[in-house]
């Protein structure tokens, strides 16, 4: 794409801003503030990117997807409210992701040895699990507190703190996982997904796309899975103390 | 007379927050307790301590002679049980309801003793199957009692189980209390509002204001109360 071209796709930027002004949406200034953004934040990942494709450094790999945890660690950790160590949690299950599916693809030589496979697909399982930890989060916090008497009934009887919180953390979990997977079923239905269509813009054989694409879907919906799961067993045990009670605000 | 639950200078504080202020004395082995006492007092927080939902920052406090924090958490919550105020009920039968006690052990709930169940809180066994989500107040109440009742507590906690409850249902709850004291001989402490009911079915009472235990004694201290604090209270609640 021509810079020319890329200038004229800026008229897509115009129609959003002409309707926030016409409507009174007030989304002006925030529009703005996206398109500025995205447009350096973009314009410089693309620049590193081909820094550390050249260099052919596993340490600027490294340093690369570190970035890329810590970045959606601090993202996720907000909605963590009032879990004890929630920072730890999310980086700890946030890298468990990362090395378990690098592990598998780079083990059984599914992607090449080489940056332009590993941080772009790290970037993708990295993200996906951000997003998982922030709606689990979400969720998992406002279950605890909708459902407090359940949890005092249980622990009353003589339940255990996992029993206790069980049906909460099951329900959190379920929430967050549904996206992805209803994602997956109308995918190439309803929509092609980015990747993909990318590949098959710039020229890559359909199908090829399609096995790649195959391939990040399967890794999403593990990330997906492992995310929720872990970041529930990790969050629920400092809702209580050690004897068994909720932990006092 | 021996004591179920002994207190030895108990305070609760939750912050800067003082809840509970040097509560010295016994609730006794075998016998129905009424607590009493405007909102905030403290009662249900009193409760949750014998129950192990909570814990004493200063004091200590035995059950059967035995100091409470030597129990495991879940033996101690078994032995002494509580039915909690707003009666919560778990998604589903009232059966489900009150297996709940033995699914937390691993264990089932034949279907014969959860009828008897029913039966001993005064509902009959069509309930067995009804979604507890379509049971009155009072219902759930019972239903609740019952549930509490299926760990075999030597000790039942009651927490205002009747404040939302019409005038029938509260009597049929006072009189549910009393066949539960005197058929499993169990030690009752039940908070209530109602003095009338407090007088009618308590042996002892327990005044409480602000945290701290301002009058105790036989029931009938509410007809003549030594204090002038429980004499306005008294005055006010009784009419």
């Amino acid at each position: 794409m021509s810079p020319m071209a890329l200038s004229i796709s800026l008229v897509f930027v115009l129609i959003p801003f002409v309707l926030s002004k016409t409507f009174k949406l007030g989304l002006e200034k925030d529009t703005v503030i996206a398109v500025v953004r995205s447009i350096i934040q973009l314009f410089v990942v693309g620049y590193v990117l081909k820094f550390v494709f050249d260099s052919e450094s596993i340490i600027y790999s490294l340093l690369m997807v570190g970035v890329m945890i810590i970045a959606a660690t601090e993202n996720a950790r907000k909605k963590g409210g009032p879990i004890k160590g929630i920072t730890w949690k999310v980086a700890v299950t946030i890298i468990f992701i990362e090395i378990l599916t690098q592990s598998i693809l780079l083990g059984f030589h599914i992607i090449p040895h080489t940056a332009q496979y590993i941080i772009p697909i790290s970037g993708m399982v990295i993200g996906n699990s951000m997003v998982l930890a922030i709606l689990f989060l979400n969720r998992f916090i406002a279950e605890t507190k909708a459902h407090i008497d359940q949890t005092e009934l249980i622990l009353s009887l003589g339940g255990t703190p996992k029993q206790a919180i069980h049906s909460q953390l099951i329900t959190s979990i379920k929430a967050s996982m549904i996206p992805t997977i209803e994602s997956q079923k109308t995918i190439g239905l309803v929509q092609l997904p980015g990747m993909m269509s990318g590949q098959i813009i710039a020229g890559a054989n359909p199908i090829h796309a399609v096995q790649f694409q195959l391939l990040v879907l399967f890794l999403l919906l593990t990330a997906a899975a492992v995310t929720s799961i872990m970041l529930g067993l990790l969050s629920y045990p400092t809702l209580f103390n050690k004897q068994m009670q909720i932990e006092q605000k | 007379m021996k004591s179920a639950i002994r207190f030895n200078h108990v305070h609760y504080a939750v912050d800067d927050q003082v809840i509970l202020i040097n509560i010295t004395g016994s609730f006794y082995e075998g016998e129905i307790t009424t607590l009493v006492g405007p909102s905030g007092a403290g009662k249900t927080t009193l409760l949750k301590i014998c129950n192990g939902l909570l814990s004493p920052k200063s004091g200590e406090i035995y059950v059967k002679d035995k100091p409470i924090r030597e129990y495991p958490p879940v033996e101690l919550r078994r032995f002494v049980g509580m039915a909690l105020q707003s009666a919560p009920m778990i998604d589903g039968s009232v059966y489900k309801n009150l297996a709940l006690p033995l699914e937390l052990q691993g264990k089932q709930l034949p279907e014969n003793q959860a009828k008897d169940l029913l039966k001993d809180v005064g509902l009959s066994e069509q309930f067995l199957h009804r979604n507890s989500r379509d049971l009155s107040g009072g219902q759930r109440q019972k239903v609740s009692i019952a549930r509490t009742l299926v760990n075999r507590p030597q000790i039942l906690l009651l927490d205002e189980i009747t404040s939302s409850l019409d005038q029938v249902s509260q009597k049929e709850i006072e009189e549910l209390i009393v066949k539960i004291n005197q058929k499993y001989g169990v030690t009752i402490v039940w908070i209530t509002h109602n003095l009338q009911q407090a007088l009618a079915v308590g042996t002892y009472t327990w005044v409480m204001m602000e945290g701290e235990v301002v009058e105790a004694g036989k029931s009938h201290l509410l007809n003549s109360p030594a204090n002038e604090r429980v004499k306005q209270f008294v005055k006010g609640e009784m009419g």
